[in-house]
């Protein structure tokens, strides 16, 4: 052995022992999908059907929440603004695209009726109510909180306290089946697991909006601007951009947003009062987790929910409510600036 | 924005004047209204009329309406008058919207509360009024009665547990299921429909392998659907209103191949009239209660008849809380009447009506046992497709005049406990 | 005695009793005579709420105020005080009630409120702004969840019933008039701490961390534990609150600790203002009334929308709630040349 060479014989550096790691990490995973359990796994844990399904539905979920949180984390990264009206926008789109949907026949339709009158409802709230209370970020929450407060009983007032379930298209219902295995019966058969079309296709348009959103502020113009004006809205408006109007395009895009996962996310989990807290507090914790004004870590965050949520729900049922409060907590007070935001 | 006012003297006397004008106009709501139009009785009513379970109490309301409607405003020879409280299905609210209308809005007597676990909030405050009579609304907490009784407070209508009288022995001997899972939320009033289930089926000889809980509030059940054991025969579902309706359309979207069994508020009106594709994993659904859609009763069928001419914007059929509230104020006027509406003194003559006051309801007759509870019918029913393509519940066995032990010896029915997450058990 | 002693000055005692003004004497007068003048369900149910809720809000406002820290779990604390009386006294649930006497309960759980508070304030000391209201906000809804679900200590949805005011001296402090005397003496303490802590070193030092905490570190103060120990005393004062409202309603349970009435109390505190400790009680005033007589005035279906936009035009005119409103106001109704100051 050369001189030469003896340097490097301290061993890995961190950044190749965490990739071994994550390695490791995915050879596990794959492993645990795709191959048929033994005995003593399933003894230990339980059938390998629940197990894959759990994942599943929490990577689903999570699609769902990313959709919800991506607008909010915006609204926060630019805006400085924690609106926490963003769950009523959520289920005002949600009726709304359902009164459209139900009074056209059109399911699309009513996606589309969710999104645009809810951006409007963005451009609504900025213009009159945000732009007022600029850099004023306590009383912007407080006047949030009670925008929220009217919303939620106005539209009870509306909507009354039913339950409406969307009618979704022919072509979204029903279960494929998907190249996992679940059980080998004693026939030697292999049954596949099936898995709602519908759940897939939710995820599938979480991961194209989530890569449209990331064109969006990566590779346009307008883009540079929404995260320079996140970094520093002081040299942004110095540098002569139209600040508010950035502004307004951004609450549009994140009110939007949030009626757009309104009519999908009442589709699959029913529109009815008190979807609106249910979906602020999970964009709350998905954002904190994440980092604010980070749409990757709103990703992230939105996996970590949404596993955390369906995996406690079905292996530790009495608490696993709870864990994902617990997750903020730790993640706020360990690195408040979130998993991917930038140190404040 | 938050600077703190450091001057000492004038602005804190300021702030003093500002609230003692504030204290005067409070003061200006001194008195209660005891005083009332010669000739009146006030009756307040406890419904769910804010948050998500304002559609049941709503439709509580109407209940109460039809009654005194019935009745012609009067009852007693005296004028009913009604003050309306509201909750918002958590005890405290109950109990503050029964304080409010005892102690401030001076009624002499209260209907309500909707919720089990505001009825026993209820009870504990009628405790300490013993001079106001208490009518449960449609409270389905076995405790109200069964342990630790109010005197005072009195149920018309069957608990949580007695709805389900019959079922179990249903499901075991004639749809024959042997092995049932169960999937349930986490609070009082589904442990007593679980119990009532269990204490038929388990008796009968079936097996409950598997109890799944769920937390309230909870909107997402395909995991709960995936961890299903694959070898039952059917699937106990004891959920309401949303959630019930989320499990079905999430049951049928994931292909679910078991029977259901329904608890009492899984295929009610609420659930069934819901617009959405989980109609079709439903038919056959054998589920029991209180009331029954197409009760053919010539009673009933008056009663849905009335129910639909004076509500235009109420359900297709009057719902168990529709019913409840009707049977429980209808009990109340008739009582009322009994004694020539003397609410005066300690209301020991309306008491001893009331306890002894046996009538014809639109689902049978019905009377109270010793500890206030009504004895009654229920009603097992299979969700049927109607002529007009509507779900709806048909009767298939009415079972007689169920008391709180379901017909069972007291002292060992009470030796099964408390209804909670372990038990019974019977794996 | 010599020529360089110094005429002694008026003692602390003294220049309260100079400070008084008529309008101070004639709310001190009204409060005491105010159950004697209303009926029992005006003393007891509206006033001993209205005390109650505005010493929670007054924690917040302590917090808030002086420390630039919003916290949202105070009404948890309260409510941790509350389960702790019923699990350690006396309940009629069945479950836990160690019935220890009412003199070691009552301390017992203002001190674990306070403890409580304590951690909380250490996780949140190193947040700051929005960040503070959402992680006690966060920890107010771990807990109510936790409470729901937790079957072996906090009897889950039902929670506990049956708790019991104690009977001393003769006197059963539930009863409407003792209750709000209770009370009343209890929020004039709280009321009177909170006014001398924010005058003292500690107060100070607390504001002064609040403004600019990196120069309180570059004198030398423990920023963090000035943080935490304003946590604490916000504990204690929430603790106390817990205790009564435990007596007050006779019961606890997750719903009284849910995330609406958490808001409910950031409500109180916000309408009643943040700049001085009587604004929570002004707050409380106010939001009970309308809490309690809304159903009266508007059904009660829309009752919320009530609140929702009163507290929406109160954020939007004044910022500083009641209190502001009231400063705003000031100059145009005195004379110039009568006022004061």
């Amino acid at each position: 052995m050369s001189i030469a060479g003896t340097s490097k014989d301290e061993g890995l550096t961190a950044k190749q022992a965490w990739g071994l790691v994550g390695l490791l990490a995915v050879a596990v995973l794959l492993w645990l999908f795709l191959a048929v359990w033994p005995d003593e796994l399933v003894a230990a844990v339980g059938p390998k059907k629940v197990f894959v399904n759990a994942v599943f539905n929490g990577v689903t979920v999570a699609g769902l929440y990313f959709l919800v949180a991506s607008g909010f984390t915006l609204v926060f990264g630019l805006m400085r603004n924690v609106n926490l009206a963003h769950g009523s926008l959520y289920l005002l789109g949600a009726y709304i695209g359902y009164s459209a949907a139900n009074w056209t026949g059109y399911w699309l339709l009513g996606i589309a009726a969710g999104m645009l009158s809810m951006a409007v409802a963005g451009v609504l709230l900025q213009y009159f109510v945000f732009r007022k209370l600029e850099g004023d970020d306590l009383r912007q929450t407080l006047v949030t909180i009670g925008i929220s407060i009217v919303a939620a009983d106005l539209m009870l007032a509306i909507w009354g306290g039913n339950t409406y379930q969307f009618i979704i298209p022919d072509w979204l219902e029903g279960a494929v089946a998907t190249p996992i295995i679940t059980a080998v019966k004693s026939s030697g058969e292999t049954v596949y697991m099936n898995y709602p079309f519908y759940r897939l296709m939710v995820f599938v348009a979480a991961v194209v909006i989530g890569v449209a959103l990331w064109l969006l502020l990566n590779k346009t113009k307008i883009g540079m601007m929404i995260r320079a004006g996140v970094d520093d809205r002081a040299m942004l408006s110095a540098s002569g951009v139209n600040v508010q109007l950035i502004f307004t395009a951004v609450f549009a895009i994140g009110a939007g947003l949030a009626g757009f996962a309104g009519v999908v996310g009442g589709s699959v989990l029913s529109v009815a009062p008190g979807e609106d807290v249910r979906y602020l507090l999970a964009s709350l914790v998905v954002v904190i987790v994440g980092g604010m004004g980070s749409v990757s870590g709103a990703a992230i965050g939105a996996l970590l929910v949404g596993l955390a949520e369906q995996i406690g729900l079905v292996y530790f049922p009495t608490y696993g409510v709870v864990l994902t409060f617990v997750i903020m907590v730790v993640v706020l007070a360990i690195r408040p600036q979130g998993l991917m935001g930038a140190a404040r | 924005m938050m600077e703190i006012e450091s001057k000492l003297g004038g602005t804190n006397m300021s702030l003093q004047r500002k609230a003692i004008m504030a204290l005067t106009l409070a003061t200006a709501f001194v008195a209660p209204t005891l005083a009332m139009a010669e000739g009146t009785i006030k009756i307040g009513t406890l419904a769910t009329l804010e948050g998500p379970f304002t559609v049941l109490g709503q439709d509580g309301m109407r209940g109460v309406e039809l009654a005194i409607k019935e009745h012609n405003g009067m009852a007693g020879g005296m004028k009913i008058e009604i003050v309306k409280g509201s909750t918002d299905a958590s005890p405290d609210s109950a109990v503050k919207a029964a304080r409010k209308l005892v102690e401030q809005d001076g009624v002499q007597l209260v209907v309500g509360p909707l919720s089990g676990d505001e009825g026993l909030a209820v009870k504990d405050y009628a405790k300490t009024k013993p001079n106001i009579t208490f009518v449960n609304g449609t409270s389905g907490a076995q405790d109200l009665t069964l342990r630790d009784p109010a005197a005072n407070y009195f149920r018309f209508n069957t608990d949580g547990a007695q709805w389900m009288a019959g079922l179990g022995d249903y499901a075991y001997n004639v749809k024959g299921y042997k092995k049932v899972a169960t999937v349930a939320e986490d609070y009082s009033f589904p442990y007593s429909q679980v119990f009532g289930f269990m204490a038929g089926f388990c008796k009968a000889g079936g097996h409950v392998p598997s109890k799944s809980w769920v937390p309230i509030g909870n909107k997402d059940f395909s995991s709960v659907i995936a961890a299903l054991p694959d070898d039952v025969d059917a699937i106990y579902v004891a959920l309401g209103g949303a959630d019930a309706s989320n499990f079905l359309s999430q049951y049928q979207q994931a292909g679910g191949k078991a029977h259901l069994i329904g608890g009492t508020i899984t295929v009610d009106q609420t659930v069934l009239g819901s617009e959405g594709k989980s109609k079709d994993v439903v038919i056959g659904t054998p589920s029991a209660g209180p009331v029954a859609d197409n009760n053919d009763s010539p009673a009933w069928a008056k009663f849905a008849a009335d129910y639909k001419a004076a509500f235009k914007d109420g359900f297709p059929a009057p719902s168990l809380f529709a019913h409840g509230y009707y049977v429980n104020t209808k009990a109340l006027l008739l009582a009322l009447d009994q004694v020539k509406g003397d609410v005066s003194g300690d209301q020991s003559k309306l008491r001893d009506a009331l306890s002894k006051l046996s009538f014809d309801t639109p689902t049978g007759k019905v009377s109270l046992d010793k500890n206030r509870n009504a004895i009654a019918d229920i009603y097992l029913s299979e969700v049927a497709k109607g002529a007009d393509g509507k779900l709806y519940n048909k009767v298939v066995k009415t079972i007689p005049q169920v008391n709180e032990t379901l017909g069972q010896d007291e002292a060992a029915f009470l030796k099964l406990g408390v209804a909670n997450k372990d038990n019974p058990d019977c794996k | 005695m010599s020529i360089t002693d110094v005429p002694a000055g008026p003692n602390a005692f003294d220049r309260f009793f100079q400070q008084l003004g008529t309008g101070q004497i004639l709310l001190a007068v009204a409060l005491v005579l105010y159950p004697f003048l209303v009926s029992p369900f005006f003393a007891f149910q509206i006033g001993g709420q209205i005390l109650i809720l505005g010493m929670i809000a007054l924690s917040l406002m302590m917090l808030a105020g002086y420390g630039g820290m919003v916290s949202l779990a105070q009404l948890t604390l309260a409510g941790i005080a509350s389960y702790s009386v019923a699990i350690f006294g006396t309940n009629s649930v069945g479950l836990m009630g160690f019935g220890w006497p009412w003199w070691i309960v009552v301390p017992f759980s203002i001190l674990i409120a306070a403890l409580v508070a304590v951690l909380i304030g250490l996780i949140s000391v190193r947040t700051s702004g929005i960040y503070t209201i959402m992680i006690t906000l966060a920890i107010g809804t771990a807990f109510f969840y936790f409470a729901t679900q937790n079957h072996s200590l906090f009897n889950g949805f039902a929670g506990y019933r049956g708790i019991d005011a104690p009977t001393v001296f003769g006197v059963y402090w539930r009863d409407p008039i003792p209750f709000y005397y209770l009370c009343l003496a209890v929020a004039v303490v709280a009321y009177g701490l909170v006014l001398y802590c924010a005058r003292s070193s500690f107060g100070l030092a607390l504001q002064a961390t609040r403004d600019n905490p990196r120069r309180m570190r570059a004198i030398g103060y423990n920023v963090t534990a000035v943080k935490v120990f304003a946590y604490f005393l916000s504990g204690l004062i929430a603790g106390t609150a817990g205790v009564l409202y435990a007596w007050f309603n006779g019961r606890i349970s997750p719903g009284t600790i849910s995330v609406g009435e958490i808001i409910g109390v950031l409500v109180i505190a916000v309408i009643g203002g943040l700049r001085h400790p009587i604004g929570p009680f002004l707050g409380a005033l106010v939001y009970v009334l309308m809490k309690t007589f809304a159903i009266d005035l508007i059904g009660a279906e829309r009752f919320n929308t009530l609140i929702g936009l009163v507290f929406l035009v109160i954020v939007f005119i004044s910022p500083d709630g009641i209190l502001g409103l009231w400063e705003k106001l000031k100059p145009h109704l005195a004379p110039t040349s009568l006022r004061s100051s």
